[in-house]
């Protein structure tokens, strides 16, 4: 089954084209490290799923970029072509001349409606080169105004133009510090439009990804695109084909609906969160083992703990005796509980890891069985020059506190009316603000009563 | 996109000249291909002199011929016509030319009503002629001064204008602010009188005041004569510097503080008109900037100054770029931001500068500045690759901060010592269209100005405690 992807705005088109590019160069690379049956195998589901064959043979992404404007595209389709072993369509791109200004209203009340048909036509197109479409990732900022205004508007037509298939809105969550000064504005806008139309959001942080270019990489002067790198490193080490528990030989053919299954239980709860090890530079990957206990037990501690890489993990925090009910007792501060983990394990020896701590019932509340709150992908086929790979896509309360914070910000901007002349001039109204504060509130008073 | 820049008056024309030079400069050396590209188009339209104008293929391939996208308005000759005979007349051709001959006698009402009722029409025609070969018009720039007659009274009639004309596209204007020492009696009366206009009618503006420039000048000048710098500054990199340019004598005193402002224009198109990995485009300026509809003053600094020829900068001078940003001695009005209360600010760097660097002079700086309330992390960032000529990087640094407030309070004082004595006051009534009433309604509008920014600077923005939340039933 194949993905189509949308890329909107420069943060979107900027990172879908490093998420391409790893995809295509771990396909290539000659570090499978398993049976050339097996490599062929990975590759031949890869290309199926993010890719279509141009008569020259040169794979051809599926996607649509989309932006107001055309520097980043245009940036983009020549990257990809420069690189010599996979390219965009030309056609499929829309773009315009003049932004959306970072104003959500701008590009959810005026690009949305104006430009839909459009770009839709060009997502019909893409979707109907598919064999079998299984669904649809979007790839967004939600501090700016296209990705996130645009991108809310996108998802929305998604939903109604194709009711059956799966959508995973990929958002990028801006530097606390400001990248943009009515951030929070766009992101509780975005957010809440995104959870009614979207089956589930996965999360990455700038400030997180940052640490982890200053901390694990070592790079002295990163750039968005050491940070991009690393998010791309890290969606392609869930995305590349697995073989699922059920799955048998071949490899999964469902990869969003999997995802879906296994990690959104209910609906009140579609925050997924990404954490990934090991990631170290390159340069160092030759002189490093790891062993799979070793992984595992700082993957369960990152995800009890929230930590964000496996540095500075905070080993003193443990979850709660199992049986304790999540009312009565104190929760032990920090524990981090999940609605349900994935573990996606990739390289050497994989089908010989246990994973029985994950299935802990002090990590869940009560009304799940951790027998179904805890699922497991697997497959032999190194990714990306690691030997051995560990993600974790995790619902849980990750994004609690960012969450809040930008929610709390947001309110506190509010209460002032700083700014809501420049969203009420395109068509919003204090009253889409409020609707939106509600929906949110309810998603983070969800999240916390776990 | 394009951004249209008028220069209305004497001043605002000398500005524009160096604008013009500056930008054809700045494009000549990144774009060594000689193709008219996107960034080009911004300020150029590629013209086919040979033939009729603009053909089919112009839009791609070789330059032919540069035009500016501009109008240029005088009710005097004297420095239009001397652009017409310098070394930029090409870039200019006569339908985008607005002359008179007598000037406006530092008279706003003459620029305002009787020019601007007499010039109407023309000056709209030729507005739509030039807007028409735009693919997207975005902005406009008014370049002009306040303490005369054209640029003050003309200039700010121009300014409604394109809010009535062209509602959809944003007016950023940027105002020369007369000092103390003025030797125009009356322009405290102009300025008041066009600050309501600007009040009512710009989405942004950049006020400028002539000590500052003079002494970033002066300050230059010192650096480069004592000897310390000596040969070793690159001559194009100065602020101040026309080196490099088509018009390579600097004539008149008055270049070096206007290339300064062309500079400021410059750097605040550049992200729009080149990559980066971070665009700032003109709309997301006015959108995080603007808070308050009245509250679009910003004030502007430009660093650095200068660069030294040497090519390894190591982090520590990176560093001080955006330290400088924040120095009194760098805002190109007489104000200090540090001291006083920031309602927003916006950084964009140009050239060799990473996202860790802008982080890491954010999270240094913040402790020291005072940020209203509702908005603790109010930063606006931009990353242009390309930096301007003669630098490896750069920083523009806009604050919408409320040490605008000692500029308006001085000018309020300076128009009522005149406007108590009805000093001068005969010279305006007698203008067909003008009445005590636009007086007193201007003093009231620059009043209310005051008034908000002091209510800004009382309460920090907000109650003390933090809006309750809403609750949710579970």
């Amino acid at each position: 089954m194949s993905i189509v992807t949308v890329q909107l705005g420069q943060c979107g088109n900027q990172i879908g084209h490093e998420v391409f590019h790893t995809l295509c160069s771990d396909i290539r690379g000659t570090h499978g490290l398993c049976s050339r049956k097996e490599n062929q195998s990975y590759q031949d589901a890869c290309k199926e799923r993010f890719f279509w064959e141009e008569e020259s043979g040169v794979p051809v992404a599926r996607a649509v970029l989309v932006d107001m404007e055309p520097k980043v595209i245009s940036q983009t389709l020549s990257m990809a072509a420069r690189s010599g072993c996979w390219k965009y369509n030309n056609q499929s791109h829309f773009c315009q001349k003049q932004g959306s200004g970072n104003n959500w209203a701008n590009g959810y009340s005026v690009h949305g409606p104006r430009h839909k048909e459009s770009i839709m036509n060009l997502v019909q197109k893409e979707a109907e080169k598919c064999d079998r479409l299984g669904g649809f990732v979007t790839i967004m900022s939600v501090a700016g105004g296209t990705g996130s205004g645009l991108g809310a508007f996108v998802t929305q037509c998604l939903r109604d133009a194709f009711p059956a298939s799966f959508i995973l809105n990929h958002v990028i969550w801006p530097y606390g510090t400001g990248e943009v000064i009515v951030q929070n504005y766009n992101c509780v806008l975005t957010l809440s439009r995104l959870y009614r139309s979207a089956d589930a959001l996965l999360v990455h942080e700038n400030d997180v990804v940052h640490k982890i270019c200053a901390q694990l990489m070592n790079i002295k002067h990163i750039s968005f695109r050491d940070v991009n790198q690393v998010i791309a490193h890290q969606l392609g080490s869930v995305f590349q084909p697995t073989h699922t528990a059920e799955g048998g030989p071949n490899y999964s053919r469902n990869p969003l609906g999997d995802l879906m299954e296994t990690l959104v239980p209910h609906p009140e709860f579609k925050m997924l969160g990404l954490r990934n090890i090991p990631h170290i530079p390159e340069s160092s990957l030759p002189y490093s083992t790891f062993s799979w206990p070793g992984l595992i037990k700082h993957l369960r501690q990152m995800l009890i703990a929230n930590a964000q890489m496996e540095e500075g993990i905070d080993w003193q925090v443990r979850p709660p005796p199992a049986g304790s009910s999540s009312r009565s007792t104190r929760k032990p501060l920090h524990f981090n509980a999940s609605v349900a983990n994935l573990v996606i394990l990739r390289g050497k020896d994989v089908h010989s890891v246990d994973l029985g701590s994950f299935q802990d019932p002090s990590l869940y509340p009560s009304w799940l069985n951790p027998q179904d709150a805890l699922n497991a992908w697997r497959t032999p086929r190194a990714f990306n020059k690691y030997e051995k790979s560990a993600s974790l896509v995790s619902n849980s309360q990750f994004l609690l506190k960012p969450l809040d914070s930008a929610v709390g910000k947001a309110w506190n901007m509010f209460a002032s009316k700083a700014y809501i002349h420049q969203y009420t001039k395109f068509g919003i109204e204090e009253e889409d603000f409020l609707d939106s504060f509600t929906t949110l509130e309810q998603v983070i008073s969800s999240y916390t009563s776990l | 996109a394009v951004s249209l820049p008028f220069a209305v008056g004497q001043c605002g024309n000398q500005v524009g000249c160096r604008f013009w030079d500056l930008a054809l400069r700045e494009h000549a050396a990144v774009n060594k291909k000689g193709v008219y590209d996107e960034a080009l188009s911004s300020f150029f339209r590629n013209v086919d002199t040979r033939g009729d104008g603009d053909g089919p293929g112009i839009y791609t391939g070789k330059i032919c011929s540069l035009k500016a996208r501009a109008l240029l308005i005088d009710m005097e000759e004297g420095v239009v016509n001397g652009i017409l005979q310098g070394p930029l007349r090409d870039v200019f051709d006569s339908k985008q030319l607005i002359t008179d001959v007598s000037g406006s006698g530092n008279n706003w009402a003459v620029g305002h009503k009787l020019y601007g009722y007499q010039y109407r029409e023309n000056i709209v025609e030729k507005l739509r002629r030039t807007a028409e070969h735009c693919d997207c018009l975005q902005c406009f720039f008014i370049i002009h001064s306040m303490g005369g007659g054209t640029g003050s009274g003309l200039g700010t009639f121009v300014l409604n204008l394109l809010e009535d004309e062209f509602p959809e596209v944003y007016r950023f204007v940027t105002s020369v602010y007369p000092s103390g020492e003025d030797d125009v009696i009356t322009s405290p009366y102009n300025s008041v009188l066009a600050m309501k206009e600007l009040n009512e009618h710009a989405d942004c503006v950049l006020p400028v005041e002539n000590e500052s420039l003079f002494d970033i000048v002066n300050k230059i000048n010192q650096m480069i004569n004592s000897g310390k710098l000596g040969s070793t500054v690159k001559q194009n990199s100065l602020v101040t510097s026309s080196a490099g340019t088509v018009k390579t004598l600097q004539e008149k005193p008055f270049d070096a503080m206007n290339n300064i402002v062309a500079n400021l224009l410059l750097n605040l198109t550049s992200s729009a008109r080149f990559e980066g990995s971070l665009n700032m485009d003109l709309n997301e300026i006015s959108m995080n900037l603007v808070p308050f509809p009245r509250l679009h003053y910003l004030v502007s600094s430009l660093t650095p100054l200068y660069t030294l020829a040497d090519v390894n900068v190591p982090s520590r001078r990176l560093d001080q770029m955006f330290s400088d940003a924040f120095s009194r001695d760098h805002q190109l009005i007489q104000a200090d931001p540090k001291h006083s209360l920031y309602l927003a600010c916006a950084l964009l760097v140009r050239g060799n500068v990473q996202v860790s660097d802008l982080r890491r002079n954010i999270e240094r700086l913040k402790p020291s500045l005072h940020f209203v309330s509702w908005n603790q992390e109010g930063w606006k960032t931009g990353l242009c690759s390309v930096p301007p000529v003669g630098h490896s990087h750069s920083l523009l640094a806009l604050a919408n901060n409320t040490c605008v407030k000692p500029t308006f309070i001085e000018l309020k004082e300076r128009f009522m010592k005149l406007y108590k004595k009805k000093a001068h006051l005969h010279h305006y009534l007698q203008i067909d269209g003008m009445e005590q009433s636009c007086f007193s309604e201007a003093v009231s509008s620059l009043s209310d100005l005051i008034e908000d920014y002091n209510e800004l600077d009382a309460t920090k923005g907000g109650p003390r405690t933090d809006p309750s939340r809403l609750k949710i039933a579970l």
